[in-house]
């Protein structure tokens, strides 16, 4: 009875929870599914797909969204060197000041500063957009349920309108965007960058390569979070069994004596 | 001159101006306990350890997070990428007041299958109660801190249900937020409080303890412990049964800290506050949702909330409402059907407080909250008029010094 009870707890406690993410998942349109390098419990980032999503980034999304609790020198752990980094954010305007003469000024961008956005603020992002305000990218694949699979999806998801469905001026159709009406236009289309090592830019592989960077954008702490888990695990593990043993072993007089 | 109570004369000496060592070895070490305790017996130490894990990552991410609400949410992401480990403490945290809630709901469970609230515990029992109510404003107001959508509206739905009090409730929501909405004062205020309640928490703990020490755990067949036959010292049997108990749930917690740290998390907590966009469902942590279900249930507001915090304030009272002087349900069998039937409800709860008020899920609400009330203030009073308990083992260790065989011991208290 104890242990059926024991049971019964857990299967209760995990029906909470399943029911609790259920319900995130319930209006969701169904997305495809997508093989993830860094899903899974030892799951890492495949780091040239992750480089050519910050190409994909820099080159398209970039001109209307911005990244912006991410700084160019977090780039070295996609694989960028120091030169590399100094050299790419020196291709962006930073605004910095007041120096002593109390002025703003620009300068080129340094490893430390933050991805430099489209937008003054996110009133002149609606301004240029329609009045609808590219969300930053930052950490969008933890802010969606299904992060990855929905962003990927999303932007492999343009099509023409079905018959009777009316769209408004200045919204796409997008079958996998809740509602359908999305004010982003189709971002991403064959060969609409050069990619650096020579993989051919399909739509597919483009849309794969940026949700790869963004996910990694999101969580950055990922593989290091999974590596020293698996030691903590299996510490505590081996913890367990010495510390079950241990208490049969102080428990066995008492056990005879019964 | 000292008494020779100890081995270690400079601990004599100390003991015997100061008698710490006496009190930790009469309260941890000879502390007599029953010796049938089961592995539900755990979660109390579980949820204590829980308690301390929570205050000190809480202390460390305190230095590193800012109270602003222009501030607030960056300053968590700064801890989750710039901070040394910072992410392993938030993550610890975040998923750690979801384990404390696991515990502590378990360990309430128990009291109630096993009647550990019942004479001469009631007090015992009412301490924990205001226990899990601080803990769950602690909880709430944390959830608050790291300023994401549903900080930002799960504060404003909250704050905003003592509106329901007649005349005096905007007065009080106006009150509450320091302004005219959940803004900058209520952050401010609500990490000041996040900080403090949980010393509150130790306080309260410590009278918890004092309680239980005055007569020692309930155990699984409930009578009282008879004399040395049937108890055993805390230290070593209960020290290493204890540390078993704590290295199973760590390893749980940390599968869940370093491979799912976000799935007891909501998604919409990872978009900055925004005033000015509602999310399209506002849904409270999980350990809420049952309490959420019921505030929902009622069709007028105030009664909403007073049958929310009805549900808590039922359980102050239950050693007065549950008559039978038989306190475990192993000899109640009646009882252990309703106590079933409880749990289901509750489960129930959770899941209709996690789906959108309408349609059928609000009947479903209703029903479930009439069942809850039903179950406290109907069934337990009258059940003791109409249950024939079992016969009550003489002691603890009588029906196991005639059993044949260790193993019988537990067949036995099962036997029908």
């Amino acid at each position: 009875m104890i242990r059926k009870n024991f049971y019964f707890l857990f299967v209760l406690v995990s029906s909470i929870m399943a029911s609790y993410s259920s319900f995130s998942a319930s209006s969701k349109i169904n997305y495809p599914e997508q093989n993830w390098s860094f899903s899974g419990l030892f799951g890492i980032f495949d780091k040239s797909s992750a480089q050519r999503g910050f190409q994909v980034y820099r080159e398209v999304c970039s001109g209307c969204h911005g990244m912006r609790l991410m700084s160019y020198r977090n780039l070295s752990a996609l694989g960028y060197n120091e030169n590399e980094l100094k050299a790419l954010a020196a291709q962006f305007e930073v605004k910095d000041g007041p120096n002593d003469d109390g002025e703003f000024f620009t300068r080129p961008g340094r490893p430390s500063d933050k991805f430099v956005s489209p937008y003054e603020n996110e009133n002149a992002g609606r301004a240029a957009n329609g009045g609808a305000y590219p969300p930053d990218l930052s950490l969008i694949v933890k802010a969606r349920p299904d992060g990855a699979n929905y962003l990927h999806a999303l932007l492999i998801g343009y099509e023409e309108a079905p018959k009777g469905v009316k769209v408004p001026d200045g919204m796409y159709y997008n079958k996998y965007y809740s509602g359908n009406l999305i004010a982003m236009p189709q971002p991403l289309y064959e060969d609409g960058v050069d990619y650096f090592d020579g993989t051919k830019a399909s739509e597919k592989q483009m849309a794969k390569d940026v949700t790869a960077f963004l996910a990694w954008a999101a969580e950055p702490e990922m593989e290091e979070r999974k590596k020293l888990g698996v030691t903590v695990v299996l510490f505590l593990f081996i913890f367990s069994l010495l510390a079950y043993f241990s208490m049969k072993q102080v428990w066995a007089p008492v056990k005879r004596k019964i | 001159m000292t008494e020779k109570k100890f081995k270690n004369p400079i601990i004599n000496w100390i003991d015997y101006r100061l008698p710490v060592f006496t009190f930790l070895n009469h309260e941890l070490n000879e502390y007599p306990t029953p010796k049938n305790l089961n592995y539900f017996w755990n979660f109390g130490s579980l949820a204590g350890i829980a308690l301390v894990i929570m205050i000190i990552t809480g202390i460390v991410l305190s230095m590193n997070y800012t109270a602003h609400v222009d501030h607030a949410f960056d300053s968590v992401e700064r801890i989750m990428r710039d901070v040394n480990h910072g992410w392993l403490m938030r993550y610890i945290h975040m998923n750690g007041a979801s384990f404390f809630f696991i515990v502590v709901y378990i360990h309430i469970f128990r009291g109630l299958y096993y009647g550990s609230y019942k004479a001469p515990r009631e007090i015992l029992w009412i301490l924990g109660v205001l226990i899990l109510l601080l803990m769950m404003a602690t909880a709430f107001m944390g959830y608050v801190l790291p300023w994401g959508q549903m900080s930002f509206w799960g504060a404003t739905v909250i704050t905003n249900l003592f509106s329901a009090i007649p005349l005096i409730g905007e007065s009080i929501v106006t009150w509450l937020w320091g302004g005219f909405s959940v803004d900058n004062p209520t952050l401010n205020r609500f990490f000041s409080l996040h900080f403090l309640l949980p010393f509150l928490i130790v306080g309260v703990v410590i009278l918890h303890l004092v309680a239980l020490h005055r007569f020692g755990s309930n155990n699984p067949i409930g009578i009282d412990a008879k004399g040395k036959q049937d108890t055993l010292p805390f230290h070593p049997y209960y020290t290493i049964k204890d540390l078993f108990g704590l290295s199973v749930f760590l390893t749980i917690f940390a599968i869940a800290v370093f491979f799912f740290p976000n799935f007891m998390g909501h998604p919409d907590n990872y978009i900055p506050a925004n005033p000015m966009q509602t999310p399209a469902h506002i849904v409270p942590e999980w350990y809420f949702l049952p309490f959420y279900a019921i505030l929902r249930a009622i069709p007028d507001k105030l009664g909403g909330v007073l049958f929310m915090f009805g549900a808590i304030a039922v359980l102050f009272v239950l050693p007065w409402l549950d008559k039978s002087p038989v306190r475990s349900s192993q000899f109640r069998p009646f009882y252990k059907i309703f106590f079933w039937l409880l749990v289901v409800d509750c489960v129930v709860l959770g899941y209709l407080g996690a789906k959108p008020a309408e349609g059928i899920y609000v009947i479903l609400s209703r029903l479930a909250t009439a069942y809850y009330f039903f179950h406290f203030l109907i069934v337990l009073p009258l059940l003791p008029k109409l249950e024939k308990t079992r016969p009550l083992p003489v002691s603890i260790s009588k029906p196991i010094l005639s059993a044949s065989t260790p193993a019988s011991v537990f067949a036995l208290r099962e036997k029908k």
